[in-house]
This record gives structure tokens, sequence and C-alpha cells, in this order.
């Protein structure tokens, strides 16, 4: 790293002790239908998605990738998000409980340019409590350039569940997930 | 699963007396996600400007980027291709200093554009999140980070540190 004129640079060696890197999936040739961390370690308090997303549709209006944990498929979650599009601004919520999951990345469609991917992170809060209900704050978004869609997202979800989260299922929000979407999942002391 | 611990300070700079612009260079690309927290003002007479990002020194048109922000009255949402890519919004009142988080996902990754994103505060205007994309392959190993590359400058006191996240 290469101090500037005028400016105190300081380096820093180590790492913060508190975060720690679980596991990563990739997506290779001829794409998936779905990403799944199983046996997650209930030694965290807290679970952070980090992901770049892609879809393998021919669509150019995007949507968001949902998780489903410990393989609930029921009508248990709720979604709030506060989006824009490059020029409008929504905010709504599921006036009823859904059985999809909750966001956890956006993404890009395939039907956008070539090489573009959209950038998440996911923050599961207290996932491991046995006595909470499991909230998910999602900040992602992408930006294609003149060539699909636009969004930068904030969202809250909630799974109505007391289990500590064990296994999270992620699903593309179309089709399959393309080559090169990356999911990266950590945990945090 | 594996685990290991990452979130690695790479680098802090804080400034000394106002810059134009701060530069990381030689960015090692043995991360997956670089993140940077800043806590910034800038020089101007009353203006609020974005905190703007090119790479590479790369100062042509391959930059775009959608943004969402609430000003105390009203939502709104737009997006703007140029030479510079804008995350979060600072200020120049005195001693407020705004801070922004972004995140410059699979950074080194040499076959994807680069998106970047991140949530800033100005407390005393905006608050914003917003994403962009590099439209290069490269994986990146410097970047410089401006008021929006106008005349205006970076306040002494501004603070920047970049980490480096590695992924199993």
């Amino acid at each position: 790293m290469s101090p500037i004129l005028g400016i105190y640079a300081s380096q820093i060696s180590g790492h913060l002790s508190n975060f720690y890197s679980i596991a990563t999936q990739t997506v290779g040739a001829g794409g998936a239908s779905s990403i799944t961390f199983l046996s997650i370690p209930s030694t965290y308090t807290h679970l952070q998605i980090r992901s770049i997303n892609r879809d393998t549709s021919s669509l150019t209006t995007t949507g968001w990738s949902h998780a489903i944990f410990n393989s609930d498929t029921g009508s248990n979650y709720f979604r709030h998000w506060l989006y824009g599009n490059g020029s409008t601004v929504t905010a709504a919520s599921d006036s009823a409980a859904i059985n999809g999951g909750v966001p956890v990345a956006s993404s890009v469609t395939g039907g956008s340019i070539s090489n573009a991917f959209a950038g998440s992170v996911t923050d599961i809060l207290d996932y491991a409590n046995t006595n909470k209900y499991k909230t998910v704050r999602h900040l992602g978004g992408l930006d294609v350039n003149a060539s699909g869609d636009y969004r930068i997202s904030l969202i809250s979800g909630l799974w109505m569940s007391t289990a500590a989260i064990t296994s999270i299922t992620i699903n593309p929000s179309n089709n399959n997930f393309a080559q090169g979407a990356t999911f990266a999942l950590y945990g945090v002391k | 699963m594996a685990a290991g611990a990452t979130y690695t300070p790479i680098a802090t700079q804080t400034l000394g007396s106002a810059a134009a612009t701060v530069t990381f260079s030689s960015i090692p690309s043995t991360y997956t996600d670089l993140v940077l927290v800043s806590s910034v003002t800038n020089s101007s007479s009353g203006s609020n400007y974005s905190l703007s990002f090119r790479f590479n020194g790369d100062t042509g048109s391959n930059y775009s980027d959608t943004y969402l922000y609430g000003n105390g009255s009203s939502a709104v949402s737009g997006r703007e291709s140029g030479t510079f890519v804008n995350i979060g919004n600072t200020t120049s009142i005195t001693g407020t200093f705004t801070p922004t988080i972004t995140h410059i996902m699979n950074y080194a990754n040499t076959t994807t554009y680069k998106t970047v994103m991140g949530r800033g505060n100005n407390s005393g205007a905006y608050v914003m999140g917003a994403v962009g994309l590099w439209r290069s392959t490269a994986a990146i190993t410097s970047m410089v980070i401006a008021p929006e590359f106008s005349a205006n400058n970076w306040n002494a006191g501004s603070t920047f540190t970049l980490y480096g996240l590695a992924a199993a």
C-alpha cells in the first residue's frame, strides 16, 4: 500500500478476530438450480451472506434470490422492501405470510449485458437463538448500464420460527443460477 | 465446513491536511471482497458531494450507478453514467463527518465486471444507498476516491479504512 503525500498513512496487520469465512459456493458451467449451505454451526452470533449473482433467464426485469431456512417451505416468511430502479421508488410489504422464503441476493438477469453481476450483503441476525423469530437484513443492487434493469434494494425479511438456522437453501430469481454466481457465508461472533 | 478468520484491515488513511483525492494502490488480490469504511467532509461552500470512485486509473466513460435516497421529506431514485461511480453522499458542514460503508464485490475476479455498493448517511441532508458498475474485467489493484472529482477537497480529519474479506 503506497502512502500518499500529505496524508498520514498507516499499515495495519492482522485480521479482526470476530468475522469468519464458513463456506463459499461458486456456480460452475451449466448453472445450478439452487445453492445450499448445510450443517451451519451454531457457534456464531450472526451470519452474513455476500454474493455476486446472475440468472440464466432471458428476462430483462430483475428480481431477488430467496432463501429457505431449515427446508421450511411453509407460509412462514414475511418481507418488507424499499428499492429504487433509477427513476421511481417502491416501498411495499407482504400482506400475508409467504412460503417462498426471504430475499438474500439481488440478481442480474441473463437478458442483461454480459459479465455483469448483482452485488449483495445480507445479514441473518441471531440465527442460532431459539427464543426469537429470525430477522434478515439485505442491501443489494445492480446497475447494468442501459441494458436491462437497475435496482438498489433495502429489504428486511422475517422467518417465523424459533429454530436455530442450520441450513440455507437459496433459489434463483428466475431459471437457474448462471456460471460465476458466487455465495459466501460468513459467521460473526 | 471450513472456517477462517477474515475481515483484514489493509490500510488506513487519515488526512492531516486537505486533499483532492485519496488513493489506495497495490491492493493485493488475495481477498474476495473489499470494504471501505469512510468518514469524511468536503471543502465546498455548503454543497453535498458524492463519494466517488475510479479504479486502476481508468478515466474513461466506463462507470454507472443507481441510487436511492431520502432527504427528510421525499424518496428519490436516479441513475447516471460517466467517468466515475458515485456511492454515498458527503457534507461540508464542519465537524459533521459523513460515514459510508462501501462494498467492492469480487474485486479480483477477471471474468466479471465489478459491482460496487454502499450505504451512507449524510445527517445534514440524506440517507442513501447506491450501487455502481465498473465495466471492466480487470482485477482492481488501485482506487482513487474524490468528492465527485470536482475542484473540492476532502477536509483534514477525513478517514478511510480499507478491509479485505477472504471467502473460504
